[in-house]
């Protein structure tokens, strides 16, 4: 929507990128004052991150987010794909109230049910299922939604086309439209997953030792509070920021080959 | 019953930090996308960067950040204000990611004519791409909306006492976990309900 740019525009926009670099170094440099200033900058406040110990430690927490990922992925795959056929079924309201109701449910409200609740009915879970649990119950229906959304994208013709030849209702899903979904589906899946292990942060609640609890059960013993969660969200922002890329580059593909 | 007042205070801050947050987060919103689609370099990346930044690092590390971390530093907030601006920074990125894709939804043609008839950039973006863009964002701005209002629950975990903190406090002292829990949720349906319709009236209203 813009021209490339001519001289005076060359010159404008020179300017103006210099203007935005001055202002986001001076705002840097405010954070770096305060950060002095308070006694944040202590190399010896951050050494501990160069040890092996502390990355030790904050591995096998990150290790502990991957498992309950997951076991959430797997739960709310299986399901998600259950709901979503029951859903495009005849008998598809139930279903549908699932989907719609779970939607409008903090996960919170979910994780405290099972963390408040269940036990004073003889159910307590291990700390693992009591953070797995209410995910896989909130990530169900998402997953149902991208799998319907992703059968639904594939051209009726294709149904249409499985049933002149001969096939079976359930081999023509078989057969002809899931396989065709699945590239559909594939990158939303992916950005799913980054909704999901964001999701598992909720460890620090149920004290689920996954990478955040992790970083606060640290912070506490080495009283680095602020050097320990900023670690703690670069490490997120590494494994979530490789998942963002990685699903809009399978979006990439399927958008060249769909053409 | 005696707790009633306690619950309904609870509703009412949960009803203000949603309402404040989205506002926030619309206004932020509305920034980054400019930056994010218009010819400078620097505001694309930096535009960018602040999408990936918020929509990789879960909402609970940045609360958690900003209500404990920031007083380390000597910034002091109110509990409820450092809420708020949290939840408005994180929600700005998908705010921003469905306005750019509601601009990008405006066929490229549609852009390219309003620049052949000689209007400027923030010309063309305020007559003729913004006026088309804003119907087809109704919808995912709703949906932003609805997950802000679940996300607002996270702000009880930093210790603001919105409807499910005051739900769950409630049960410590009462042991109604029933009554309890679902009535949150449906406190909860309905503020999403009311949102969907909103959003609802909003698209009929931008279709004319």
């Amino acid at each position: 929507m813009f021209d490339p740019p001519g001289p005076r525009g060359r010159r404008r926009s020179r300017i103006a990128t210099t203007a935005v670099v001055l202002v986001a170094l001076a705002l840097v440099a405010i954070a770096v004052r305060r950060f002095d200033a308070a006694g944040q900058l202590d190399p010896a406040k951050w050494r501990p991150f160069l040890t092996w110990p502390v990355w030790r430690y904050l591995l096998t927490g990150l290790g502990a987010t991957a498992l309950a990922a997951g076991a959430v992925f797997l739960l709310a795959s299986v399901a998600g794909l259950g709901l979503a056929f029951g859903r495009m079924s005849r008998f598809s309201w139930p279903f549908r109230a699932y989907i719609e109701v779970v939607r409008t449910i903090p996960v919170l409200l979910l994780i405290y049910v099972v963390l408040f609740v269940l036990p004073g009915y003889g159910l307590d879970l291990p700390l693992f299922w009591k953070l797995v649990l209410p995910l896989a119950v909130s990530h169900a229906a998402q997953f149902a939604e991208v799998f319907r959304a992703g059968v639904l994208a594939v051209d009726r013709g294709q149904a249409e086309a499985g049933a002149s030849l001969g096939l079976t209702s359930a081999q023509t899903m078989r057969h002809v439209v899931l396989p065709q979904a699945v590239r559909h589906v594939l990158p939303s899946l992916v950005s799913q997953t980054v909704g999901l292990v964001k999701d598992t942060a909720l460890g620090y609640v149920v004290s689920y030792l996954e990478l955040l609890q992790s970083g606060r059960v640290l912070a506490n013993f080495t009283h680095l509070l602020i050097q320990t969660f900023l670690v703690v969200a670069l490490v997120y922002l590494v494994v979530n920021g490789s998942l963002s890329k990685l699903a809009r580059h399978l979006e990439a593909r399927s958008a060249r080959s769909a053409r | 019953m005696s707790h009633l007042p306690a619950l309904v205070d609870g509703f009412l801050t949960t009803l203000a930090l949603v309402a404040l947050s989205f506002t926030g987060a619309f206004a932020l919103g509305l920034v980054v996308v400019v930056l994010r689609v218009g010819p400078l370099r620097v505001l694309r990346f930096a535009g960018t960067a602040y999408v990936e930044a918020f929509q990789n690092v879960p909402l609970l590390v940045w609360l958690v950040l900003f209500v404990f971390g920031l007083p380390e530093v000597g910034v002091r907030f109110p509990l409820f204000a450092t809420a708020v601006v949290v939840i408005s920074l994180y929600e700005a990125a998908y705010v921003a990611e469905a306005l750019r894709s509601g601009v990008n939804t405006v066929a490229h043609g549609q852009g390219e004519a309003a620049r052949a008839l000689g209007l400027t950039f923030g010309q063309s973006l305020r007559h003729v791409v913004v006026p088309q863009a804003a119907r087809r964002v109704v919808q995912p701005l709703g949906n932003i909306g609805i997950a802000l209002t679940m996300n607002t629950s996270l702000a009880a975990v930093a210790g603001v006492v919105e409807l499910t903190a005051s739900a769950n406090r409630v049960n410590l002292v009462e042991a109604l976990p029933i009554p309890l829990f679902v009535g949150a949720g449906l406190c909860y349906a309905l503020l999403a309900a009311g949102i969907g319709g909103l959003a609802g009236v909003l698209e009929r209203r931008l279709a004319t």
